[in-house]
């Protein structure tokens, strides 16, 4: 990145001197980064390659020290049967598995997307001037500021099937004609757990999108009035353009946290197949069915998962995070 | 090509006024320059003129039709700003095609066209694929005048359009814009500056405002020359022109006279005023002399050629014949 800037057309001896204090500078940025490095090795890296170690052995959770090396079993084993038929087994061919991957995706394209409209949305009407703005932006922060606990828990009496305020209100309504139970029921529990989502985490992306908007010059919007470019259309083809570095920022943090999702599904649809996600089922295995070693490889998993599409996002949006434009 | 009319134009932010009921004719092809000090509202005038800003009350016209209601591109104006307000994302050639690619009935052929004779005129042709972030600043706000050119604007309006530039560009730039007046003899341009200079070499005709309020309207040189209230006499001018008053004065018969340095000699004897030499500044082809003679400020007498006085050395001051401007307590000439 920074040897870029140093075009081969520079004199030899310039050169020398340029690359005596560009070897100064790399050195005392690497002494920064150490400390961090550690914390990182310590809390994440160590506990990674834990996980990765457990998924090719037979760990259970009471015997995690003597768990034996069994290769990628947990992952793919096979045995002939005397009729000829191979029968596989393991996580790769675990149908709940699957499910499970195929509800995460759903979930974070779903919701991701959602909050990316909405967040857009709420950022535009943020950052036009208008009274008590700086309240409006304090309190639109707060279902971001509420632990995912207490509201899921909240979510959850709301959309009760008995008791609940959202049954009752539609029913008045007339939008349905009797009660649903939202969270049990397979059809709509993938709706309420992303509604809540959306509801939680809008409020995140429209700041980061913010930031982003308030980068963009005004005086640009007035220029664009005199080109008689329409409202609309500047929309797309000034405020869109320029923001999106930020955007694509703000998309790549919301991907990898739904991703992750375990919380809210955890309190909110518990055991319903139709929401389980990688992680509440990486988790299912690791603590309630002591299947230590094969919550491991799911884990393992989840964690290639989310890293090849980190990298896939990157490369295909070509996001930049050195700042500025590409 | 344009005539605009201003009617008793007059414009608030919430309570403040800060427009106080301006009438002004621009004529046809007219270059017009607005000057005043800073904060007096010519940024603000010009946004109405442009339609960036809605016309608290009062009537503007284009060619007789009243365009208060218009929007700025219906308006047929163009602007130039300050700051450039280029738009960051595109080349030199998409920001000034922007515009004409987003209206209907131009072909692509006559767009390129349109840009290319735009370029040429203010040599930008080589810097049509750059961003404007890899262009100078003097770059950058030619791309912004050619961007307005390529609109081919009724109305071209300039907002300081040099004041980000650099001493030596800004020469460069404003004889640039003095060509491209020539060049588009049709075009109306309302130009806003607080540099008197860039005022008296671009403009037909100066509108100094003061405070929301026309101070006085005319070419340079009746400004320069027969200036209609003390304001606008110690506005236009450099060095500013001196004032004395009272007991300074009475050989005049007025409360207060005004003199340019450059109108103001040093004499070996019996001037009008004799006072002390403070400071002296060399200005190569000729030099500032500050003398004071016991009024406010010390006068400054601009002499050619280098440096000839010592501070601390008294000298004798008197005006050039019929070079001395007599004002009442109002601040009204008296003639
Ligand atoms: N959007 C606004 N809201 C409230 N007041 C404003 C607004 N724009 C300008 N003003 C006020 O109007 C007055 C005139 O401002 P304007 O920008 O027209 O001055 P100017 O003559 O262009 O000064 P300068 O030479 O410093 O650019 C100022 O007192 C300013 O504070
Ligand atoms: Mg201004």
């Amino acid at each position: 990145m920074t040897t870029d800037t140093m075009t081969p057309a520079i004199p030899v001896t310039r050169g020398s001197a340029r690359s005596e204090l560009m070897k100064q500078r790399v050195l005392a940025a690497r002494w920064f980064l150490v400390p961090m490095l550690i914390a990182l090795g310590v809390v994440a890296g160590w506990p990674l390659l834990r996980s990765i170690w457990f998924s090719f052995t037979d760990a259970s959770l009471n015997n995690l020290y003597g768990a034996e090396f069994i290769g990628i079993g947990n992952y793919l084993r096979w045995t002939t049967l005397e009729s000829g038929r191979t029968i596989y087994r393991g996580l790769l061919v675990d149908s709940a598995w699957w499910n499970a991957v195929w509800n995460t995706v759903r979930f974070a394209a779903i919701s991701v997307g959602l909050e990316t409209v909405f967040g857009m949305i709420v950022a535009l009407v943020l950052n036009a001037e208008f009274r008590g703005r700086g309240f409006v932006r304090a309190a639109i922060l707060i279902p971001w500021a509420i632990p995912t606990i207490v509201s899921a828990r909240m979510w959850g009496w709301m959309l009760n099937d008995q008791f609940g305020i959202i049954n009752d209100m539609m029913l008045r309504l007339g939008l349905i004609s009797q009660k649903i139970a939202w969270t049990a029921s397979a059809d709509t529990a993938m709706t309420a757990v992303i509604v809540v989502d959306v509801w939680k985490t809008t409020p995140f992306m429209a700041l980061l999108v913010l930031a982003g908007l308030q980068m963009i010059p005004r005086d640009i919007y007035e220029a664009a009035d005199i080109d008689g470019v329409s409202k609309w259309k500047q929309f797309w083809r000034i405020t869109l353009p320029l923001v999106r570095p930020a955007l694509m920022v703000a998309i790549i943090f919301r991907i990898l946290d739904a991703m992750r999702i375990f919380d809210l599904i955890y309190v909110l649809t518990p055991n319903s197949s139709s929401t389980k996600t990688m992680s509440v089922l990486a988790r299912e295995n690791l603590f309630d069915f002591d299947n230590f070693a094969y919550g491991s490889a799911q884990s393992t998993l989840l964690f290639l998962i989310i890293a090849g599409m980190t990298v896939l996002y990157i490369w295909l949006g070509r996001v930049n995070f050195e700042g500025g434009e590409r | 090509m344009a005539n605009l009319q201003l009617n008793n134009i007059r414009k608030s932010f919430g309570a403040v006024e800060v427009i106080k009921g301006v009438s002004l004719e621009v004529e046809s092809g007219e270059f017009m320059v607005f000057v005043g000090p800073s904060g007096c509202g010519k940024s603000t005038l010009l946004r109405l003129v442009a339609g960036l800003e809605d016309i608290t009350s009062g009537e503007l016209t284009f060619d007789g039709q009243v365009v208060n209601a218009l929007t700025p591109s219906k308006r047929g104006i163009a602007m130039v700003f300050q700051s450039y307000a280029l738009y960051p994302h595109m080349t030199v050639y998409e920001n000034m095609a922007f515009g004409m690619t987003l209206e209907k009935g131009h072909s692509k052929e006559e767009i390129r066209q349109r840009v290319e004779r735009a370029a040429d005129m203010l040599q930008i042709r080589q810097y049509l694929d750059r961003l404007p972030k890899q262009l100078s600043g003097g770059q950058r706000q030619r791309v912004a005048i050619g961007r307005a050119i390529t609109r081919d604007p009724r109305v071209f309006l300039f907002d300081e359009p040099l004041s980000n530039l650099d001493a030596a560009l800004r020469v460069a730039t404003r004889i640039e814009i003095a060509k491209l007046h020539e060049s588009m003899h049709n075009t109306t341009m309302i130009y806003v500056t607080h540099d008197q200079v860039e005022a008296m070499t671009l403009a037909d005709r100066i509108c100094v405002l003061r405070d929301g309020i026309v101070e006085q309207v005319g070419t340079p040189m009746e400004l320069y020359e027969r200036p209609d209230s003390m304001f606008v006499a110690g506005f236009i001018g450099s060095p500013k022109m001196n004032f004395m008053s009272g007991k300074l004065a009475e050989t005049f018969n007025a409360p207060t006279v005004g003199v340019r340095g450059e109108h103001m000699v040093v004499k070996p004897s019996d001037g009008v005023w004799t006072g002390t030499v403070i400071h002296s500044e060399n200005l190569g082809s000729d030099s500032y002399i500050y003398v004071d003679i016991g009024a406010d400020e010390p006068v400054v007498v601009r002499e050619e050629g280098g440096k000839k006085h010592q501070s601390g050395e008294k000298v004798n001051l008197a005006p050039l014949e019929g070079r001395v401007h007599r004002f009442d307590n109002a601040g009204k000439p008296i003639r």
